[in-house]
């Protein structure tokens, strides 16, 4: 029953103004796939098209060897979930969860069974009659998915399902949401702008920006090898410094100020002297309390404790802010002013092209151009 | 590459609606300014308004019409607004009971309190009499300016009241506890700070009582004997004695149209002044009503509301006094009722019914799909139709009648006389305040709503019709309930539209006031009290959040 979704060229404008140039994506059956970015990125817009609720002005959407594009929204067999849930607030829970079977015009009894299925699945047959404004938010969203799920869709379209929920409630449901797909094994488009939450569910993720995207994979290589420095950002925290690829004699050697490590994880096409961007991951820079250690040299802003980390912020010598997290340790904090060095992992930081476009690392696993 | 251009049936309707509304509002309007532009040769003619203005008998009654317009303005705002702040600041007793009486008051037939009073200070008045005999004091007399303020006023504070109490409840707990935490207290905080948030609501409730006794008919009619206001003279000269001047009427009539088109956008203009959003998240908690100063606001909400009120329950006692239909006798008897009924009285209640019912149920029909087409389908023609729809707005309602004569009164229509045209002008008079309520109610709606149904297989009628109207039902009935109370009270359009055959309760009694027969006018004015009050009692169980309320 699961399909896949293939998008080649989608074009969306409004008048002049071109909210998505071309985008090409494939979803793979069964798969939880994620499109992430910032407000504004186009990631709704995208999924009100293949929803049906936005026009489509160029391009290709195809439901397996289906062709949606001019598909009335009610003859798409989709199931969407609405950022606001929008549950009909005149049926009670039942007749919400039934509305897209009547439709279909299925016997009675295929109704009722389908429509308890769901009830059951979602653990909310005990609220079968009441009203929508006697349920909670959390309640609401199983509504809403129950009866986007009942009508057996050949996708499943979440709009930031979990943004009106308390953080709590947000990482329950998260779970009962990742869950549920997986036991259905529905084709699922899923929208959100918090990253945590598009790691925690996604088989698949898809980083956008300005209408284009910018990285297709799964959370691991987004977060450890981001494509470009859009990318880097955008997931995670990071520290952008500037620094200078040498390469002497095949060994490729990476400079910041003063100090030199070794890199052994550049691509071979991008093995030549150059300027680069590199990104430092907090957690990817270590910190020598012995300022005159070999390192970059500079000096704590600021400390925080927090239990399992503490953060360090730091100005180093070149005038650049880093912020540093270490597994908190049992001697003292150091203080504002302290003088520390720092190295880098550097199996795991990332380099970019000087402009950011490209991550010149091996590894970089990104759909996009596959 | 297939397109998707079927055929809409939102498409049909907007059609339809606009070419609908060509005729039935903008062709009428029209003729007016036709009228009031032609002779009888069909040559173009500024006769009519040069007559107008060339005689001061004429103008006096577009400045007679600003006097008591604008003072009754002044003083519903006056006793209304510390009305409200009493309500909505603090724990009256009773609250309840004052909001009902309240809109009792706005909601009776126009005419109604110019009776009333009359009955209880007119020259054989039961108060004036009991002065005179016991007292042997002569009262002023009622008729005139002060009647006409008296009744104006006691019927329209009610509406700066319910206004009112909308712009108070928005008014965040916090903006007045910082204002006292800066020294800001008592009535200087009440002029300065509370009063200065809700601006732009009492320019929106003084538009509305402004533009509502600017256009009654019934009140200056009655009370006010020798002055003459504007409604009344579009009407005389309409119907009067000194022969029709149909031209004449239509340029008055014109004149009017501007004016209250001027008032409305000034009040615009000023409202725009004045624009801020609020959001109370933390609504005022009202402060109980102890000591004196509870006993006074006590005492002036109850005072206020009994004054407003206890008239019209005077006339319903008058209904069982015993007369001959003109003069009252000692003694109880249905002699009223049984002398209405002999004056059409079963007709009336018919008629009231049919065009009532008929009325209302195109307007609502109407009113959903306006609101559907502006709020869901804004394109030019549809923003037309709105715009369409609200004029009626600033046409005061005498001059609705007149319209309607002169765009229907003659082939190929030749409606006059007819229940249709009586049905027009009440869908024309009271739909842009259904339509406005309508528009409110849907956009409130998410449109993700509809979404999710169509999502689920709905065709996009079947949405519209299990999911947009059964949400907006709620909203729809509350509406359609004053309407009717509005519908049935009717007056100054149906005036010129009305005949034997047509005639409605309140036309009725408006007739036998007419003729002195004020006996039989009790016991009509009585039934129309009832329907009022009943009708209400329905939309505050329907409604159920009494503070709601859309006039």
């Amino acid at each position: 029953m699961s399909v896949d979704i293939r998008i080649s060229h989608a074009l969306k404008k409004y008048g002049e103004n071109i909210i998505i140039p071309d985008l090409s994506v494939n979803i793979n059956p069964g798969e939880f796939f994620t499109l992430l970015g910032p407000s504004g990125c186009g990631k709704t817009t995208l999924l009100r098209m293949i929803a049906g609720f936005n026009s489509i002005e160029g391009g290709d959407f195809y439901f397996g060897d289906k062709r949606i594009n001019d598909l009335d929204p009610s003859k798409r067999n989709i199931g969407m979930v609405f950022q606001n849930y929008a549950i009909f607030p005149h049926y009670t829970v039942r007749k919400n969860v039934e509305f897209g079977l009547k439709n279909r015009h299925l016997p009675k009894e295929q109704i009722k069974e389908s429509t308890d299925k769901f009830l059951k699945l979602m653990q909310i047959d005990n609220l079968a009659d009441r009203l929508p404004d006697r349920l909670s938010g959390g309640q609401q969203q199983r509504v809403a998915l129950a009866r986007a799920l009942c009508i057996s869709p050949d996708v499943l379209l979440m709009d930031e399902p979990l943004s009106n929920l308390d953080a709590k409630l947000r990482v329950e449901m998260r779970t009962v949401i990742k869950n549920i797909q997986h036991d259905v094994g529905i084709t699922c488009v899923y929208v959100t702008h918090d990253q945590e939450e598009a790691m925690a569910v996604s088989d698949r993720i898809a980083v956008m920006n300005a209408g284009v995207i910018q990285h297709i994979g799964n959370p691991k290589s987004i977060y450890q090898r981001p494509a470009n420095v859009f990318v880097a950002t955008f997931i995670g925290r990071t520290n952008m410094l500037k620094g200078t690829l040498s390469v002497d004699g095949g060994k490729a050697k990476l400079r910041i100020g003063e100090y030199e490590a070794e890199m052994h994880t550049i691509a071979p096409e991008y093995l030549h002297t150059q300027e680069v961007q590199v990104s430092v991951r907090p957690e990817e820079l270590l910190l020598n309390r012995d300022a005159d250690a070999y390192g970059i040299k500079g000096t704590v802003q600021d400390a925080v404790f927090l239990g399992l980390n503490t953060h360090y912020f730091v100005k180093l010598d070149s005038g650049e802010d880093v912020e540093i997290i270490q597994e908190s340790s049992i001697e003292e904090t150091l203080g504002r002013g302290a003088r520390i060095s720092l190295t880098i992992n550097t199996e795991k930081v990332n380099l970019f092209l000087a402009d950011g476009s490209r991550n010149i690392l091996t590894g970089v696993r990104n759909d996009l151009e596959a | 590459m297939q397109k998707n251009k079927k055929f809409e049936v939102w498409t049909v309707l907007s059609i339809v609606l606009f070419l609908l509304f060509l005729l039935i509002l903008v062709y009428p309007m029209f003729g007016i300014l036709k009228q009031s532009l032609y002779d009888k040769e069909g040559a173009l003619t500024f006769a009519n308004f040069a007559k107008f203005f060339s005689k001061k008998y004429y103008t006096n009654t577009i400045l007679n019409s600003f006097k008591v317009t604008i003072a009754v303005t002044l003083v519903s705002l006056l006793i209304g607004i510390p009305l409200s702040y009493f309500y909505s600041f603090y724990r009256l007793k009773g609250a309840k009971i004052i909001f009902v009486v309240s809109i009792l008051c706005c909601m009776s037939a126009p005419f109604l309190g110019a009776l009333s009073w009359i009955m209880l200070m007119g020259r054989n008045g039961i108060v004036t009499k009991f002065f005179l005999n016991v007292f042997h004091i002569r009262l002023g007399s009622i008729y005139g300016f002060k009647g006409i303020l008296l009744v104006q006023a006691l019927k329209y504070f009610p509406l700066v009241f319910i206004y009112m109490n909308g712009a108070f409840r928005n008014i965040d707990n916090t903006l007045i506890e910082a204002s006292a935490n800066m020294g800001c207290t008592g009535i200087r905080r009440f002029f300065k700070i509370i009063l200065q948030l809700s601006m732009p609501t009492v320019l929106a409730a003084s538009l509305m009582v402004f533009m509502r006794a600017f256009a009654d008919f019934g009140t200056p009619m009655i009370i006010g004997e020798g002055y003459r206001t504007f409604p009344v003279e579009i009407y005389s000269q309409y119907l009067g004695e000194n022969g029709r001047d149909y031209g004449f009427a239509a340029a008055i009539s014109v004149i009017a149209i501007i004016i209250t088109a001027l008032v409305f956008f000034l009040q615009q203009w000023a409202t725009g002044k004045f624009r801020f959003s609020i959001n109370a998240l933390h609504p005022v908690e009202k402060k109980p009503a102890k000591g004196i100063g509870g006993f006074l606001m006590h005492l002036y909400a109850y005072l206020l509301i009994f004054i407003g009120f206890a008239p019209n329950l005077y006339i319903v006692y008058l209904s069982f006094v015993n007369s001959d239909g003109a003069v009252f006798k000692n003694g109880y008897s249905f002699n009223n009722y049984k002398l209405a009924a002999k004056k059409l009285l079963v007709r009336s209640i018919n008629n009231t019914l049919i065009q009532g019912f008929g009325a209302l149920l195109i307007i609502i029909v109407f009113a959903v799909i306006v609101a559907y087409l502006v709020v869901r389908r804004s394109n030019p023609i549809n923003h037309a139709i709105d715009t369409m729809a609200m004029l009626p707005y600033i046409m005061p309602g005498a001059v609705v009648g007149i319209a309607l004569v002169m765009a229907f009164g003659s082939k190929p229509f030749a409606l006059t006389g007819t229940m249709t045209i009586m049905i027009l002008n009440l869908v024309v008079r009271r739909m842009p305040y259904t339509i406005r309520s309508a528009t409110a109610c849907l956009m409130q709606i998410h449109p993700s709503i509809e979404e999710a149904a169509i999502s689920l297989g709905a065709s996009k009628l079947k949405t519209f019709s299990r999911i947009t109207v059964p949400m907006m039902s709620s909203g729809i009935i509350s509406g359609a309930i004053l309407s009717w109370v509005s519908i049935v009270t009717e007056l100054s359009g149906s005036i010129i539209l009305y005949n034997n055959k047509t005639i409605t309760l309140t036309m009725s009694t408006y007739v036998q006031i007419n003729r002195g027969n004020y006996g039989t006018a009790c016991a009509f004015a009585a039934i129309l009290t009832v329907v009022t009050i009943l009708s209400l009692l329905v939309y505050i169980k329907v409604s159920g959040n009494e503070d709601d309320i859309r006039l």
